[in-house]
């Protein structure tokens, strides 16, 4: 085991910071603002542009990235991300546009944009693109307030969603955001049960929402009938586009019958994910839906792109302007990279996905069939006879090198581990990774426990965290000096 | 070994001869036979063509800019970009398993902390999409504090935010009105307030600048008129370098755009939302935060915390259904504040309150011009009233390679002929020459 990531002693950068002084009296005199709208003193940190670099670039050595190594976190999509489409998005033609310049001053962004809409469209069978929202779970919220409209459009109030109870935790918040009661069904051998949908559904049901491949990476092979049953019902049919790595040029959420669909093109499109965003969470739908999408839609009237307003039947506006349009031409140059090879990558990604998985059967258990698209699901109960967890599991695989899996989702699933190696992961990384789980099935009980011992920090005491509820460097000082206070007062009882 | 033999040699140990055959779950019926995408394109060929496509936008580094309305031109210092670039930053997911996250973790613990800061209130949490849906979020989050089906908003507030807003209120049944400004000072007409300040109203919500660039003034009167219900307070965090903090202004929940401190306008995203509120609401309140604690051996360490708030825990129960937010940015944003430092960043927004007034100024004293339109004190904007249509001004500036102030009379028809004119610390006397020259030329 030859891993270990960086440990560098790094201060908070307002550590030491030097106390605040009101100066409100010496500014007043400026005479540019009322003194009653001053602000009184500014703590903030007064240090030369080396000591700032330094911090941050020591921060970075103790964080893992995609470029570091084999990041399995089921469900995300932790690919490679081509380093071409940061530098274009990087360019002054793309981060130096004002939002509100005159359409001909923007023409080459509306290109692609318009462009990226039509590629969405194409790769996921549908016939109309939204960009503006800005991550999956906005996707998700523009999703469910389209379908409210859509019923109330035809005259009808329907107040249910139903999904399956393998959702993504984001189907159910989305849904309840907008205003629906959520019914989570059942599963049945992992996948949805049909007969339990059909019991399910009403005319009260707007929509039923389904990531196909589901969250256990089998493909819902029912999604025929399940469509027609939503449909039957008069509900719309959502795809949650988490999983559509998967299926690329093998199918496509518009054959499968959705009417509803959101991409996350920081997962499938490897739009690099920045320690948890932004992304981009464009939606698209059937012609029947179209014009209840955001505004404004990009539209080409005689060679010239312009943004039209004029949609009567549109929900709004889910965000302010265009969507992350930083993001969408990364995700628009990886397109073009691909092109029509983009089955390829799906090929490969469920091919690494199934290899890893023989590779660890013998190791763990896993419940629910064999064959699986880009992602399997685990379950590490077999930990349980030598006094471990998954957490221990996943916490000794830092050890090695490796980022976790995804842990403890599926509900469905005991001690669930969830792993997606993705299309970029060579042979040899998934050799390794599989070497590396079976030696710490080996690992004395004790070493597995106690980890991990490589990297940055040993085990991380989340409850503490929660119990202390130290949330800015104002809220740490207030409590430290409390305390203090407190320790004073005791020794003067 | 190359990349075919290794497929060969992994489908030999699934025992399948094609790849295909990992597919055969996939029904016939919704089975499709490629994409009908062109073909794959290689990295020299690709970079060209994608310069050559954006090549025809006009960017405000070619173009000079009067266009702000929520969304600036500042300068970020060549290192932030830097920072953000690393790939250990860049391309790590959600900080799930913070051992070997604390770089990601303390980052983003450090953008709380200025923001909290910065803002004046106790806790913020590590990012919303952008200003309007942590406003629609801040919605939410008073009808979960207040109740009420009704909650009132500033009119002088950009009408697209409000329109995100108003989806945003849907989900809780609430629907959100106006609230005049006073035509003459531009701040809000507390009688107007006064008299729609009902019981079934949830909240307030203002902004300070507002759409207009106006400081709200009567911040004292509108906290006492609001009572107990939820006052949410909108800010610029760059002005808050010299101005009082919402928190001091007595906001339940402050709202705002960090793009002004670090992040490039991108055509409007992405930038990143900020959200905070005092801490007796933290439990109601949506998105992630970090929290500090130790490890094992009691190191000082950063983890996710209040979990139990998110939608991967508490699914439909949740506070917000946001996972993915701005993250990155909010280094951007970190790394921003500490290199401008407390004097940097006071000196950078005196510079944009002196060049708003001395451009106001200057347009003032043309004949027919009126700058700026409202009374009270701005930061860096004003509306500017003009003697031509600003759509035919804005056509003659486009001439002289010149991005006019945004036609505000599309949000507000009361200001027919009138311009959301910006300028910040980017602008030198020279360029607000070209700009009064233009002006004075289109007339």
């Amino acid at each position: 085991m030859r891993y270990h990531q960086a440990v560098h002693e790094v201060p908070i950068l307002l550590e030491g910071c030097a106390p605040i002084v009101d100066d409100r009296a010496g500014r007043e005199s400026e005479g540019l603002l009322p003194s009653d709208l001053l602000r009184g003193g500014l703590e903030l940190p007064d240090l030369p542009e080396r000591e700032v670099v330094k911090h941050f670039i020591n921060l970075s050595q103790m964080n893992f990235g995609v470029d570091n190594g084999l990041y399995p976190l089921g469900s995300c999509t932790m690919k490679y991300n081509p380093k071409i489409c940061d530098e274009i998005s990087s360019m002054d033609t793309v981060a130096h546009l004002h939002p509100l310049q005159d359409v001909s001053t923007i023409q080459g962004a509306l290109a692609i944009m318009f462009e990226l809409e039509n590629m969405l469209c194409e790769i996921g069978g549908i016939d109309a693109v939204t960009l503006q929202p800005a991550a999956g779970a906005h996707g998700e919220f523009t999703g469910m307030q389209i379908a409210r409209a859509y019923h109330e459009s035809r005259g009808e109030s329907r107040s249910e969603i139903v999904l399956p109870d393998t959702a993504h935790g984001t189907n159910p918040a989305s849904a309840a955001m907008v205003g629906y009661d959520v019914l989570d069904l059942p599963s049945k051998d992992g996948c949805v049960d049909v007969e339990a949908l059909k019991a399910a559904v009403s005319d009260d049901t707007a929509a039923f929402m389904l990531t196909n491949p589901n969250t256990l990476g089998l493909f819902e092979k029912e999604v025929v009938e399940i469509a027609d049953i939503v449909h039957e019902a008069g509900a719309l049919l959502y795809y949650d586009g988490a999983n559509l790595n998967a299926i690329m040029g093998k199918t496509s959420p518009g054959r499968m019958d959705f009417d509803i669909v959101h991409f996350n093109l920081h997962k499938t499109f490897a739009t690099p994910h920045g320690g948890g965003g932004p992304g981009a969470g464009p939606v698209g739908v059937k012609q029947h839906l179209e014009g209840f999408l955001p505004v404004p839609r990009i539209v080409c009237r005689n060679d010239m792109y312009e943004l039209d307003y004029d949609r009567p039947e549109s929900i709004g506006k889910v965000k302010a302007f265009y969507g992350n349009f930083a993001v969408l031409v990364r995700a628009y140059a990886y397109i073009k990279m691909y092109g029509r090879d983009l089955q390829h990558v799906s090929e490969q990604a469920v091919l690494n996905s199934n290899y890893l998985k023989q590779g660890l059967m013998d190791v763990f258990e896993m419940p629910y069939g064999k064959l699986r698209k880009h992602e399997f699901v685990l379950s590490g109960r077999a930990l349980k006879k030598r006094g471990l967890r998954t957490m221990d599991f996943a916490k000794r695989l830092l050890d090695y090198g490796f980022h976790a899996p995804t842990v403890y989702f599926p509900l469905i699933v005991d001690e669930a581990l969830m792993i997606e190696p993705t299309e970029t992961e060579t042979k040899d990384n998934l050799d390794a990774f599989i070497a590396a789980c079976k030696q710490i099935m080996s690992e004395d009980p004790e070493i597995v426990r106690s980890a991990p011992h490589n990297a940055a920090r040993r085990r991380i005491d989340e409850v503490k965290a929660a119990r202390d509820m130290i949330l800015s460097w104002r809220s740490y000082r207030g409590k430290k000096e409390s305390h203090h206070n407190g320790q004073a007062s005791t020794a003067r009882d | 070994m190359q990349r075919t033999e290794c497929s060969a040699l992994m489908m030999s140990v699934l025992g399948i001869a094609s790849v295909e055959e990992l597919f055969e779950d996939i029904p016939k019926k919704v089975r499709t036979s490629g994409l009908k995408l062109p073909d794959r394109v290689e990295e020299a060929d690709l970079a060209r063509a994608l310069r050559d496509m954006l090549a025809s936008n006009k960017p405000v580094t070619e173009w000079l800019s009067f266009l702000g309305a929520g969304v600036y031109f500042h300068h970020i210092p060549a290192a932030v970009r830097s920072i953000v670039s690393r790939s250990e930053f860049l391309t790590s997911y959600t900080p799930y398993q913070s051992e070997v996250s604390q770089g990601m973790l303390q980052a983003l613990f450090e953008y709380q902390s200025f923001i909290a800061e910065l803002t004046g209130v106790d806790v913020v949490n590590s990012s919303m999409y952008d200003a309007s849906t942590a406003l629609g979020e801040g919605v939410l989050m008073s009808h979960r504090i207040s109740g009420g089906t009704r909650f009132l908003s500033s009119k002088a507030v950009n009408p697209e935010k409000l329109s995100v807003a108003r989806l945003y209120a849907k989900g809780a049944n609430m629907e959100v009105a106006t609230v005049d400004y006073d035509e003459n000072s531009g701040t809000v007409d507390l009688d107007d307030l006064a008299s729609k300040m009902t019981d079934d109203v949830s909240g307030f919500y203002f902004e300070t600048p507002n759409v207009f660039g106006v400081f709200e003034t009567c911040w004292k009167e509108i906290r006492e008129i609001v009572g107990e219900k939820t006052l949410i307070i909108g800010a610029n965090p760059l002005a808050l370098a010299i101005v009082r903090s919402p928190g001091e202004m007595g906001a339940d929940i402050v709202i705002g755009d960090a793009q002004v401190l670090g992040v490039p306008m991108n055509l409007g995203g992405p930038s990143i939302g900020v959200f905070g509120c005092r801490a007796d609401h933290i439990r109601k309140m949506p998105g992630r935060l970090i929290g500090m604690t130790e490890d094992a051996e009691g190191t000082r360490s950063f983890c996710m915390t209040l979990q139990t708030r998110e939608q991967h825990i508490r699914r439909s129960r949740a506070t917000s259904n946001i996972c993915t937010n701005q993250a990155l940015l909010a280094v951007a944003v970190a790394a921003h504040l500490a290199l401008l430092g407390r004097e940097g960043l006071r000196t950078v927004a005196m510079k944009n309150l002196v060049n708003m007034k001395s451009l106001s100024s200057e347009i003032d004293s043309l004949d027919g011009y009126t700058a700026p339109v409202f009374g009270a004190p701005h930061f860096n904007e004003f509306v500017m009233r003009s003697p031509v249509s600003i759509d035919r001004l804005n056509e003659i500036l486009r001439k002289e390679k010149i991005h006019g102030g945004y036609a505000i009379g599309e949000w507000f028809p009361e200001l027919k002929d009138c311009a959301l004119v910006t300028t910040t610390e980017m602008h030198t006397s020279n360029d607000h020459r070209r700009f009064i020259e233009a002006l004075r030329v289109s007339k």
